[in-house]
């Protein structure tokens, strides 16, 4: 006699640790295989949007902050490149200098946060605590820059709210000499692990055209195989100065674009980030950080879209100026949010247990879905 | 690489009178108006024409014109009547390396502009949000809801510029 079966639907979240924050996964099974997924997305809406349209153009930076709470100094980057490219202004190098060396120690960290939750989320927590405990240096280093460890408020309009400490090139040089062999101790203790190979080679692949298709970009995209990096493709900054290295998935333990290769382009993206951050101190010019902020942030009427690549890919800010001193529309092109929606073509013939882990290899944080 | 002189002279060719100008007198990217209820066919050519290539949709962005009339009811409340509600498309090739942005305008009373899932599946979310925010209807979408505010939300278009808190939603004081 055959048994009956019927297609059941499982609720996963709001309140779930493995989906990073408050996310809903409608999980639609039949029996353990997941024929779809309903991603149900707003838990944490704060009006960005709305609030950006009664602030003046300085006043937004600090709301963007609170979008990709993982990477603050990627947000406010893109927010005043948008702004500055509005108002036309130059910028001293030591500020451009400055920024960067943020916005790449801003992606260690942020990338030391994806890789620790992503072995606790298959079952290694000891690689959580390796990789929070050189996440607190970083962020001791920005606490001496401007004295906030999450939410900055730093780069600004123009320029920057401080320079940094006098012992602050020190005191990064230190922490590269110290964490360049936490990333190989990393390797050792989980990215070669037997038992989470078997969890991720071949989970969750994505293949290219579909991932250029559905706007995936930054680390996911690239382990689909593709050297694409804005930093090189579409320079902004002073990113062209420096020498370094795009890492693509090569499908070194199943096929290219699985979920082993999304981790382990973020492994390799760390070292390349303090290659930049070497060069980069090494070459700062001297100057005053101050000197280009404006007075009065007015820009013309005009529209814009200024994009970086933030650790999860890339942030856009389209702007729309209407000539008064509020902007008219700020529309953020979250990574997250666009990589969300091919979320549901990963996970189709996998097992239940696999979202977890497909979950954690995309990298999403919800305070910049929902903004 | 092409320039926006160039895609718009032969979007012109090809389209007609559904291609409607080229805007470059503004800071700082020049985009073109096309007509909203041809907008899929023209996207559909972009990412198609072998000299184009517009594979990636960047950015799609709804916003209101706000360039109606402004109507005082009985109680000193302030609404807009007539005028445009629009919507970008920011896109580019991730091969030839080039940009492009579009607008579409449609009337704020009746809005309603053909979907580009078809082209871009990225562009799905992105316009249940133009929906949710600014009403915006897009003909042939897949699954056109709202995805930041509350499924049951009956109180207007949060984003739009004379948009007003209710007092209640489901029995909780909204401005607390």
């Amino acid at each position: 006699m055959a048994l009956k079966t019927e297609e059941m639907v499982l609720n996963m979240g709001p309140q779930h640790p493995s989906t990073h924050g408050v996310l809903r996964l409608e999980l639609q099974l039949d029996g353990e295989i997941i024929t779809n997924v309903i991603p149900h997305i707003g838990y944490l809406h704060r009006c960005f949007e709305k609030h950006a349209e009664a602030m003046t153009y300085p006043q937004v930076i600090p709301y963007t902050d609170r979008m990709d709470y993982l990477a603050s100094m990627g947000n406010e980057f893109g927010y005043v490149l948008g702004v500055e490219k509005l108002l036309n202004i130059q910028l001293p190098e030591r500020v451009e200098y400055i920024r960067v060396i943020m916005a790449e120690l801003q992606r260690i960290a942020s990338h030391l946060v994806a890789l620790g939750t992503y072995g606790a989320d298959i079952g290694a927590f000891t690689p959580f605590l390796f990789c929070f405990r050189d996440r607190e240096k970083i962020l001791n280093l920005f606490e001496i820059t401007c004295g906030a460890r999450l939410l900055y408020n730093y780069i600004w309009i123009g320029g920057l709210s401080h320079d940094i400490h006098p012992d602050f090139i020190r005191l990064t040089k230190e922490f590269i000499k110290e964490f360049r062999p936490n990333v190989k101790e990393l390797n050792d203790l989980l990215s070669y692990n037997r038992i989470f190979i078997e969890r991720t080679a071949n989970v969750g692949v994505l293949p290219l055209d579909t991932a250029i298709n559905y706007g995936v970009s930054g680390p996911n995209l690239r382990a689909s195989g593709m050297k694409w990096d804005l930093r090189k493709d579409d320079p902004y900054s002073v990113y062209h100065k420096f020498d370094y290295d795009i890492p693509v998935g090569k499908g070194e333990k199943g096929k290219t674009g699985d979920c082993w290769d999304r981790y382990y382009v973020r492994v390799l993206e760390m070292e390349e980030s303090l290659k930049i951050i070497e060069q980069a101190i090494e070459q700062i010019p001297e100057g005053d950080v101050t000197s280009a902020i404006p007075k009065r942030v007015k820009p013309p009427e005009g529209q814009v879209y200024a994009r970086v690549e933030n650790p999860r890919g890339e942030l856009g800010y389209f702007i729309i100026s209407d000539g008064s001193l509020n902007p008219a529309r700020v529309k953020v092109r979250a990574p997250s949010f666009v990589t969300m929606q091919v979320f549901p073509e990963l996970c189709k013939g996998f097992m239940v247990a696999d979202v977890v882990a497909i979950l954690g290899s995309v990298d999403i944080v919800l305070g910049e879905i929902d903004r | 690489m092409k320039s926006p002189e160039e895609i718009f002279n032969f979007l012109k060719e090809k389209f007609g009178n559904s291609v409607i100008e080229l805007k470059t007198d503004k800071p700082v990217d020049p985009y073109i108006i096309v007509d909203p209820i041809e907008v899929d066919k023209i996207c559909l050519l972009l990412r198609d024409h072998s000299e184009l290539q517009f594979d990636s949709l960047m950015n799609l962005s709804g916003i209101d014109d706000a360039n109606g009339d402004k109507v005082k009811d009985e109680n000193g409340l302030e609404s807009i009547k007539g005028g445009t509600l629009s919507v970008y498309y920011n896109i580019e090739s991730t091969s030839i390396k080039h940009k492009l942005t579009l607008r579409v305008s449609t009337n704020r009373e009746k809005p309603e502009v053909v979907t580009v899932t078809e082209v871009w599946k990225s562009a799905d979310w992105h316009e249940r949000e133009a929906y949710d925010m600014y009403g915006i209807v897009f003909l042939n979408h897949p699954d056109l809801r709202r995805i930041l505010m509350p499924y049951d939300w009956e109180f207007g278009y949060p984003l739009r510029k004379d948009y007003k808190n209710p007092e209640f939603y489901r029995g909780m004081k909204v401005p607390y």
